[in-house]
Protein backbone atom coordinates (compact mmCIF):
# COMPACT_ATOMS: atom_id res chain seq x y z
CA UNK A 1 0.00 0.00 0.00
CA UNK A 2 1.75 3.39 -1.36
CA UNK A 3 2.99 5.58 1.95
CA UNK A 4 0.87 8.32 0.36
CA UNK A 5 -2.51 6.77 1.13
CA UNK A 6 -1.48 5.91 4.30
CA UNK A 7 -0.42 9.41 5.23
CA UNK A 8 -3.76 10.85 3.22
CA UNK A 9 -6.37 9.26 5.23
CA UNK A 10 -4.73 9.63 8.55
CA UNK A 11 -4.27 13.66 7.89
CA UNK A 12 -7.99 13.59 6.14
CA UNK A 13 -9.27 11.97 9.22
CA UNK A 14 -7.15 13.94 12.18
CA UNK A 15 -8.35 17.44 10.64
CA UNK A 16 -11.99 16.28 10.34
CA UNK A 17 -11.55 14.91 13.87
CA UNK A 18 -10.25 18.47 14.77
CA UNK A 19 -13.04 20.01 13.24
CA UNK A 20 -15.88 18.26 14.88
CA UNK A 21 -14.33 18.34 18.15
CA UNK A 22 -14.74 22.17 17.64
CA UNK A 23 -18.32 21.66 17.35
CA UNK A 24 -18.97 19.23 19.96
CA UNK A 25 -17.32 21.79 22.38
CA UNK A 26 -17.85 25.11 20.95
CA UNK A 27 -21.05 25.16 18.19
CA UNK A 28 -23.24 22.82 19.65
CA UNK A 29 -26.03 23.21 22.22
CA UNK A 30 -25.64 21.65 25.65
CA UNK A 31 -28.21 18.60 26.06
CA UNK A 32 -30.99 19.80 28.59
CA UNK A 33 -30.97 17.03 31.25
CA UNK A 34 -27.39 15.74 30.92
CA UNK A 35 -25.28 18.87 30.59
CA UNK A 36 -21.37 18.54 29.31
CA UNK A 37 -21.30 14.77 29.79
CA UNK A 38 -23.48 14.76 26.95
CA UNK A 39 -20.53 15.64 24.50
CA UNK A 40 -19.09 12.49 25.47
CA UNK A 41 -21.65 9.97 23.06
CA UNK A 42 -19.84 11.75 20.05
CA UNK A 43 -16.71 9.79 21.16
CA UNK A 44 -18.46 6.76 22.48
CA UNK A 45 -20.56 5.67 19.93
CA UNK A 46 -18.66 5.95 16.96
CA UNK A 47 -16.06 4.28 18.30
CA UNK A 48 -18.30 1.69 18.83
CA UNK A 49 -19.36 1.49 15.03
CA UNK A 50 -15.68 1.87 14.06
CA UNK A 51 -15.22 -0.74 15.90
CA UNK A 52 -17.80 -3.01 14.67
CA UNK A 53 -17.37 -2.18 11.06
CA UNK A 54 -13.67 -3.04 11.54
CA UNK A 55 -14.56 -6.60 13.31
CA UNK A 56 -16.70 -7.40 10.51
CA UNK A 57 -13.23 -6.39 7.62
CA UNK A 58 -11.85 -9.40 10.58
CA UNK A 59 -14.63 -11.61 9.88
CA UNK A 60 -14.46 -11.48 6.12
CA UNK A 61 -11.13 -11.51 5.76
CA UNK A 62 -10.63 -14.48 7.78
CA UNK A 63 -13.14 -16.48 5.96
CA UNK A 64 -11.21 -15.44 2.91
CA UNK A 65 -8.10 -17.15 4.51
CA UNK A 66 -9.96 -20.07 5.39
CA UNK A 67 -11.21 -20.12 1.37
CA UNK A 68 -7.49 -18.97 -0.26
CA UNK A 69 -5.02 -19.50 2.60
CA UNK A 70 -3.55 -16.68 1.17
CA UNK A 71 -1.65 -14.48 4.14
CA UNK A 72 -2.63 -11.06 2.76
CA UNK A 73 -6.60 -12.15 4.42
CA UNK A 74 -4.55 -13.42 7.57
CA UNK A 75 -2.21 -9.58 7.73
CA UNK A 76 -5.88 -7.90 7.32
CA UNK A 77 -8.16 -9.66 10.06
CA UNK A 78 -5.41 -9.20 12.60
CA UNK A 79 -4.63 -5.96 11.77
CA UNK A 80 -8.74 -5.06 12.12
CA UNK A 81 -8.54 -6.83 15.04
CA UNK A 82 -5.92 -4.85 16.96
CA UNK A 83 -7.68 -1.42 15.54
CA UNK A 84 -11.04 -2.66 16.31
CA UNK A 85 -10.26 -3.69 20.02
CA UNK A 86 -8.50 -0.57 20.35
CA UNK A 87 -11.72 1.59 19.35
CA UNK A 88 -13.50 -1.11 21.56
CA UNK A 89 -11.49 -0.14 24.84
CA UNK A 90 -12.22 3.41 23.75
CA UNK A 91 -16.44 2.55 23.71
CA UNK A 92 -15.75 0.99 26.93
CA UNK A 93 -13.91 3.59 28.76
CA UNK A 94 -15.85 6.14 28.00
CA UNK A 95 -19.08 4.92 28.41
CA UNK A 96 -17.69 4.25 31.49
CA UNK A 97 -16.74 7.88 32.90
CA UNK A 98 -20.45 8.67 31.25
CA UNK A 99 -21.42 6.42 33.98
CA UNK A 100 -20.04 7.23 36.45
CA UNK A 101 -21.43 10.58 36.04
CA UNK A 102 -25.48 9.91 35.27
CA UNK A 103 -25.71 6.67 37.43
CA UNK A 104 -22.40 7.73 40.23
CA UNK A 105 -21.39 4.36 39.61
CA UNK A 106 -18.24 3.82 36.93
CA UNK A 107 -19.71 0.19 35.99
CA UNK A 108 -23.14 -1.88 35.68
CA UNK A 109 -23.14 -5.01 34.91
CA UNK A 110 -26.10 -4.69 32.28
CA UNK A 111 -26.60 -6.90 29.05
CA UNK A 112 -24.94 -3.97 26.43
CA UNK A 113 -22.20 -3.79 28.87
CA UNK A 114 -21.45 -7.21 29.45
CA UNK A 115 -21.42 -8.28 25.87
CA UNK A 116 -19.41 -5.64 24.98
CA UNK A 117 -16.45 -6.22 27.57
CA UNK A 118 -17.12 -9.76 26.42
CA UNK A 119 -16.47 -9.13 22.85
CA UNK A 120 -13.08 -7.18 23.87
CA UNK A 121 -12.15 -10.48 25.84
CA UNK A 122 -12.70 -12.29 23.26
CA UNK A 123 -10.77 -10.21 20.90
CA UNK A 124 -8.05 -9.81 23.32
CA UNK A 125 -7.86 -13.72 23.73
CA UNK A 126 -7.37 -13.96 20.02
CA UNK A 127 -4.56 -11.40 19.90
CA UNK A 128 -2.94 -13.06 23.22
CA UNK A 129 -3.21 -16.80 21.23
CA UNK A 130 -1.34 -15.43 17.18
CA UNK A 131 2.23 -14.81 18.95
CA UNK A 132 1.76 -18.50 21.03
CA UNK A 133 1.47 -20.39 17.71
CA UNK A 134 4.78 -20.95 15.81
CA UNK A 135 4.13 -22.17 12.35
CA UNK A 136 2.10 -19.74 10.20
CA UNK A 137 -0.37 -21.84 8.15
CA UNK A 138 -1.55 -22.95 11.49
CA UNK A 139 -1.76 -19.53 13.01
CA UNK A 140 -3.72 -18.28 10.19
CA UNK A 141 -6.07 -21.23 10.69
CA UNK A 142 -6.43 -21.60 14.45
CA UNK A 143 -6.79 -17.36 14.37
CA UNK A 144 -9.18 -17.46 11.53
CA UNK A 145 -11.42 -19.77 13.25
CA UNK A 146 -11.21 -18.14 16.79
CA UNK A 147 -12.47 -14.69 14.78
CA UNK A 148 -15.55 -16.36 13.48
CA UNK A 149 -16.08 -18.13 17.29
CA UNK A 150 -15.68 -14.47 18.42
CA UNK A 151 -18.07 -12.76 16.15
CA UNK A 152 -21.05 -14.96 17.66
CA UNK A 153 -20.99 -12.33 20.00
CA UNK A 154 -21.97 -9.04 17.69
CA UNK A 155 -25.02 -9.71 17.02
CA UNK A 156 -25.75 -10.13 21.33
CA UNK A 157 -24.39 -6.17 21.75
CA UNK A 158 -26.47 -5.33 19.13
CA UNK A 159 -29.63 -6.69 19.75
CA UNK A 160 -28.90 -5.95 23.72
CA UNK A 161 -30.71 -2.95 24.41
CA UNK A 162 -33.45 -3.69 21.45
CA UNK A 163 -34.93 -6.91 22.94
CA UNK A 164 -37.75 -5.38 25.64
CA UNK A 165 -37.06 -8.85 27.86
CA UNK A 166 -33.85 -8.13 28.15
CA UNK A 167 -32.25 -6.38 32.16
CA UNK A 168 -30.51 -3.59 30.74
CA UNK A 169 -30.22 0.16 32.06
CA UNK A 170 -28.28 1.42 29.09
CA UNK A 171 -29.51 4.27 27.23
CA UNK A 172 -31.40 2.79 23.93
CA UNK A 173 -30.57 3.21 20.29
CA UNK A 174 -29.96 6.74 19.49
CA UNK A 175 -30.38 6.64 15.63
CA UNK A 176 -32.77 4.76 14.30
CA UNK A 177 -35.38 5.86 17.31
CA UNK A 178 -34.66 9.84 16.70
CA UNK A 179 -33.32 10.57 20.00
CA UNK A 180 -30.76 12.24 18.80
CA UNK A 181 -31.78 15.60 17.83
CA UNK A 182 -31.11 16.63 13.93
CA UNK A 183 -28.45 19.79 15.10
CA UNK A 184 -26.42 16.70 16.65
CA UNK A 185 -26.36 14.42 13.69
CA UNK A 186 -23.54 16.09 11.55
CA UNK A 187 -20.89 16.06 14.20
CA UNK A 188 -21.76 12.55 15.66
CA UNK A 189 -21.47 11.20 11.61
CA UNK A 190 -18.48 13.26 11.00
CA UNK A 191 -16.71 11.68 14.05
CA UNK A 192 -17.90 8.56 13.05
CA UNK A 193 -15.91 9.23 9.85
CA UNK A 194 -13.21 10.84 11.18
CA UNK A 195 -12.59 7.48 13.15
CA UNK A 196 -12.60 5.03 10.19
CA UNK A 197 -10.45 7.28 8.41
CA UNK A 198 -7.39 7.24 11.08
CA UNK A 199 -8.68 3.70 11.90
CA UNK A 200 -8.47 2.66 7.98
CA UNK A 201 -4.68 4.76 8.55
CA UNK A 202 -3.77 2.31 11.54
CA UNK A 203 -4.64 -0.82 9.88
CA UNK A 204 -2.75 0.00 6.51
CA UNK A 205 0.31 0.87 9.03
CA UNK A 206 -0.08 -2.59 10.54
CA UNK A 207 -0.83 -4.73 7.50
CA UNK A 208 2.57 -3.43 6.13
CA UNK A 209 4.28 -4.26 9.15
CA UNK A 210 2.83 -7.74 9.05
CA UNK A 211 3.85 -8.69 5.64
CA UNK A 212 7.78 -6.96 6.72
CA UNK A 213 7.47 -9.34 9.50
CA UNK A 214 6.14 -12.52 7.55
CA UNK A 215 9.15 -11.54 5.08
CA UNK A 216 11.59 -11.56 7.58
CA UNK A 217 10.23 -15.41 9.51
CA UNK A 218 10.60 -16.39 5.78
CA UNK A 219 14.07 -15.18 5.34
CA UNK A 220 15.31 -16.80 8.49
CA UNK A 221 13.42 -19.69 8.32
CA UNK A 222 15.77 -20.20 4.76
CA UNK A 223 18.60 -19.05 6.91
CA UNK A 224 17.65 -21.77 9.39
CA UNK A 225 17.67 -24.58 6.66
CA UNK A 226 20.73 -23.45 5.21
CA UNK B 1 -20.51 -44.75 14.37
CA UNK B 2 -17.03 -43.03 14.30
CA UNK B 3 -18.52 -40.57 16.31
CA UNK B 4 -19.40 -43.33 18.83
CA UNK B 5 -16.06 -45.25 18.00
CA UNK B 6 -14.11 -41.87 19.21
CA UNK B 7 -16.14 -41.57 22.08
CA UNK B 8 -16.12 -44.95 23.58
CA UNK B 9 -11.93 -44.87 22.80
CA UNK B 10 -11.73 -42.06 25.09
CA UNK B 11 -13.95 -42.91 27.89
CA UNK B 12 -11.66 -46.09 27.97
CA UNK B 13 -8.93 -43.76 28.27
CA UNK B 14 -9.90 -42.43 30.92
CA UNK B 15 -11.62 -44.80 32.56
CA UNK B 16 -7.86 -46.42 32.62
CA UNK B 17 -6.45 -43.86 34.50
CA UNK B 18 -9.38 -41.52 35.61
CA UNK B 19 -6.75 -38.42 35.99
CA UNK B 20 -9.08 -35.82 34.29
CA UNK B 21 -12.17 -37.33 36.40
CA UNK B 22 -10.35 -37.72 39.51
CA UNK B 23 -8.42 -34.04 39.24
CA UNK B 24 -11.88 -31.98 38.06
CA UNK B 25 -13.96 -33.65 40.65
CA UNK B 26 -11.34 -32.59 43.47
CA UNK B 27 -11.07 -29.80 42.13
CA UNK B 28 -15.07 -28.97 41.79
CA UNK B 29 -14.76 -29.68 45.84
CA UNK B 30 -12.07 -27.53 46.40
CA UNK B 31 -13.73 -24.78 44.85
CA UNK B 32 -16.75 -25.63 47.02
CA UNK B 33 -14.92 -25.59 50.18
CA UNK B 34 -13.71 -22.09 49.05
CA UNK B 35 -16.45 -20.47 48.08
CA UNK B 36 -17.59 -20.93 51.52
CA UNK B 37 -14.73 -19.18 53.22
CA UNK B 38 -15.17 -15.93 50.84
CA UNK B 39 -19.01 -15.79 51.32
CA UNK B 40 -20.75 -15.34 55.12
CA UNK B 41 -23.91 -15.70 54.22
CA UNK B 42 -27.41 -16.77 55.38
CA UNK B 43 -30.32 -19.02 54.05
CA UNK B 44 -31.72 -16.51 51.80
CA UNK B 45 -28.58 -15.18 50.43
CA UNK B 46 -27.04 -18.20 49.96
CA UNK B 47 -30.61 -19.53 48.09
CA UNK B 48 -30.03 -15.98 45.78
CA UNK B 49 -26.77 -17.15 44.32
CA UNK B 50 -26.65 -21.12 44.63
CA UNK B 51 -27.33 -21.06 40.68
CA UNK B 52 -24.09 -19.35 40.56
CA UNK B 53 -22.15 -20.70 42.79
CA UNK B 54 -23.01 -24.47 41.36
CA UNK B 55 -22.07 -23.45 37.67
CA UNK B 56 -18.68 -21.37 38.26
CA UNK B 57 -17.72 -24.96 40.11
CA UNK B 58 -19.08 -26.71 37.05
CA UNK B 59 -17.69 -24.33 34.67
CA UNK B 60 -13.96 -24.38 36.12
CA UNK B 61 -13.93 -28.19 36.07
CA UNK B 62 -15.14 -28.02 32.60
CA UNK B 63 -12.27 -26.35 31.88
CA UNK B 64 -10.12 -28.75 32.98
CA UNK B 65 -12.10 -32.01 31.39
CA UNK B 66 -11.79 -29.96 27.86
CA UNK B 67 -8.51 -29.18 28.13
CA UNK B 68 -7.76 -32.75 28.05
CA UNK B 69 -9.73 -33.05 24.94
CA UNK B 70 -7.65 -32.97 21.94
CA UNK B 71 -4.35 -32.46 24.08
CA UNK B 72 -4.20 -36.79 24.75
CA UNK B 73 -3.76 -37.16 20.91
CA UNK B 74 -0.93 -35.07 21.00
CA UNK B 75 1.94 -37.28 22.44
CA UNK B 76 3.11 -39.70 19.23
CA UNK B 77 1.13 -37.42 17.08
CA UNK B 78 -1.81 -39.56 17.57
CA UNK B 79 -4.34 -36.48 15.98
CA UNK B 80 -2.96 -37.08 12.53
CA UNK B 81 -3.18 -40.75 12.54
CA UNK B 82 -7.24 -40.11 13.64
CA UNK B 83 -7.82 -37.21 10.82
CA UNK B 84 -6.75 -40.39 8.08
CA UNK B 85 -9.32 -42.43 9.81
CA UNK B 86 -12.58 -40.65 10.47
CA UNK B 87 -14.33 -37.31 9.53
CA UNK B 88 -13.50 -34.04 11.09
CA UNK B 89 -16.90 -33.90 12.37
CA UNK B 90 -17.20 -37.22 13.58
CA UNK B 91 -13.78 -36.69 15.35
CA UNK B 92 -14.92 -33.40 17.35
CA UNK B 93 -19.00 -34.70 17.95
CA UNK B 94 -16.70 -37.95 19.59
CA UNK B 95 -14.79 -36.08 21.58
CA UNK B 96 -17.19 -33.25 22.42
CA UNK B 97 -20.23 -36.01 23.66
CA UNK B 98 -16.77 -38.02 25.66
CA UNK B 99 -16.07 -34.16 27.41
CA UNK B 100 -19.89 -34.12 27.92
CA UNK B 101 -20.44 -37.25 29.87
CA UNK B 102 -17.01 -36.98 31.78
CA UNK B 103 -18.10 -33.15 33.07
CA UNK B 104 -21.76 -34.85 33.69
CA UNK B 105 -19.95 -37.05 35.87
CA UNK B 106 -18.30 -34.29 37.44
CA UNK B 107 -20.91 -32.44 37.89
CA UNK B 108 -23.83 -35.43 39.62
CA UNK B 109 -21.02 -36.44 41.99
CA UNK B 110 -20.94 -32.72 43.12
CA UNK B 111 -24.18 -31.46 43.07
CA UNK B 112 -25.08 -33.71 46.47
CA UNK B 113 -21.81 -32.02 47.98
CA UNK B 114 -23.21 -28.71 47.03
CA UNK B 115 -26.43 -29.26 48.39
CA UNK B 116 -24.65 -30.66 51.38
CA UNK B 117 -22.36 -28.35 52.29
CA UNK B 118 -24.66 -24.78 51.55
CA UNK B 119 -27.90 -26.83 53.06
CA UNK B 120 -29.76 -26.40 49.73
CA UNK B 121 -32.94 -28.87 48.74
CA UNK B 122 -32.02 -29.93 45.11
CA UNK B 123 -33.91 -32.92 45.29
CA UNK B 124 -37.18 -31.43 44.51
CA UNK B 125 -36.84 -29.70 41.33
CA UNK B 126 -33.95 -33.20 39.94
CA UNK B 127 -35.70 -33.67 36.44
CA UNK B 128 -35.69 -29.47 35.47
CA UNK B 129 -33.10 -29.62 37.06
CA UNK B 130 -31.22 -31.95 35.04
CA UNK B 131 -32.60 -30.57 32.04
CA UNK B 132 -30.82 -27.58 32.74
CA UNK B 133 -27.47 -28.94 33.35
CA UNK B 134 -27.80 -31.47 30.52
CA UNK B 135 -28.52 -28.76 28.08
CA UNK B 136 -25.68 -26.40 29.76
CA UNK B 137 -23.23 -29.11 29.78
CA UNK B 138 -23.70 -29.87 26.04
CA UNK B 139 -22.76 -26.15 25.62
CA UNK B 140 -19.66 -25.92 27.75
CA UNK B 141 -18.53 -29.04 26.10
CA UNK B 142 -19.10 -28.54 22.50
CA UNK B 143 -17.35 -24.59 22.74
CA UNK B 144 -14.57 -26.40 25.05
CA UNK B 145 -13.99 -29.09 22.59
CA UNK B 146 -13.51 -26.78 20.03
CA UNK B 147 -11.45 -24.21 21.25
CA UNK B 148 -9.61 -27.55 23.28
CA UNK B 149 -8.89 -28.05 18.95
CA UNK B 150 -8.04 -24.50 18.55
CA UNK B 151 -4.97 -24.60 21.22
CA UNK B 152 -3.83 -28.07 20.78
CA UNK B 153 -0.44 -26.54 19.43
CA UNK B 154 -0.52 -23.45 21.32
CA UNK B 155 2.26 -22.38 23.98
CA UNK B 156 0.74 -22.62 27.45
CA UNK B 157 -2.21 -24.50 26.13
CA UNK B 158 -3.67 -24.61 29.87
CA UNK B 159 -3.52 -20.93 30.42
CA UNK B 160 -4.99 -19.84 26.74
CA UNK B 161 -7.90 -21.75 26.48
CA UNK B 162 -9.98 -20.50 29.59
CA UNK B 163 -8.66 -17.11 28.45
CA UNK B 164 -10.90 -17.94 25.47
CA UNK B 165 -13.40 -20.23 27.08
CA UNK B 166 -14.93 -18.52 29.93
CA UNK B 167 -15.71 -15.01 27.77
CA UNK B 168 -17.24 -17.13 24.65
CA UNK B 169 -19.24 -18.83 27.51
CA UNK B 170 -20.55 -15.88 29.48
CA UNK B 171 -24.26 -15.99 27.60
CA UNK B 172 -24.55 -20.16 28.53
CA UNK B 173 -23.33 -19.68 32.50
CA UNK B 174 -26.22 -16.24 32.65
CA UNK B 175 -29.36 -18.33 31.35
CA UNK B 176 -27.77 -21.48 32.96
CA UNK B 177 -26.79 -19.77 36.92
CA UNK B 178 -30.62 -17.81 36.18
CA UNK B 179 -32.49 -20.87 35.40
CA UNK B 180 -30.60 -23.48 38.54
CA UNK B 181 -31.52 -20.06 40.23
CA UNK B 182 -34.49 -19.96 39.89
CA UNK B 183 -35.04 -23.99 40.18
CA UNK B 184 -33.65 -24.23 43.86
CA UNK B 185 -35.52 -21.68 44.87
CA UNK B 186 -39.28 -23.06 43.39
CA UNK B 187 -39.05 -20.02 41.28
CA UNK B 188 -37.96 -20.82 37.66
CA UNK B 189 -39.65 -19.39 34.53
CA UNK B 190 -38.95 -22.27 32.22
CA UNK B 191 -39.28 -20.90 29.09
CA UNK B 192 -35.66 -19.21 29.61
CA UNK B 193 -34.30 -22.46 28.72
CA UNK B 194 -34.64 -21.07 24.69
CA UNK B 195 -31.39 -19.46 25.26
CA UNK B 196 -29.85 -22.34 26.19
CA UNK B 197 -31.04 -24.12 23.12
CA UNK B 198 -30.04 -21.34 20.86
CA UNK B 199 -26.61 -21.25 22.34
CA UNK B 200 -26.39 -25.35 21.69
CA UNK B 201 -27.53 -25.17 18.41
CA UNK B 202 -25.56 -22.19 17.25
CA UNK B 203 -22.34 -23.46 18.33
CA UNK B 204 -22.75 -26.99 17.24
CA UNK B 205 -23.50 -25.92 14.13
CA UNK B 206 -20.33 -23.21 13.48
CA UNK B 207 -18.07 -25.71 15.29
CA UNK B 208 -18.95 -28.84 12.81
CA UNK B 209 -18.39 -26.34 9.78
CA UNK B 210 -15.02 -24.62 11.20
CA UNK B 211 -13.69 -28.34 12.67
CA UNK B 212 -12.48 -29.72 9.07
CA UNK B 213 -10.65 -26.22 8.71
CA UNK B 214 -8.95 -26.98 12.82
CA UNK B 215 -8.28 -30.34 11.61
CA UNK B 216 -6.90 -30.82 8.37
CA UNK B 217 -4.34 -28.03 7.90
Amino acid sequence: MPRRTIYTLGILGTLLLLYDFYRIFLVIPIDALQGDIFRIIFVHVPAAFTAFCFYGVAVYASIAFLATKNFKWDSMAVSAVEVATMFTLVNLATGSIWGRVEWGIWWAWDARMTSQLMCFLLYLGYLLMRPAIAEPQQRGVMSAVLAIFAATDIPIVFWAIRLHNVRTQHPGPVLETGALAPVYRPPFYGDWLAFVLLATAMMLVRLHQESNRREIDSLRRELHAI
Amino acid sequence: MAALAIAGKDLRTEWRTRESLNSAVSFALVILVLFSFAFDLDREERLAISGGLLWLVYAFAGALIVNRSFAREVPNDCLEVLVTAARGWAIFLGKAFACFVLLLIVELISLPIFGLFYNIHWAGSLAALLLVIMLSTWGVTVVGAALSAITVNVRLRELMLPVLLYPLMIPLLIGAMEMTTGLLNGNAVLSDIRLLIVYDVMFTAIALYLIDFILVI
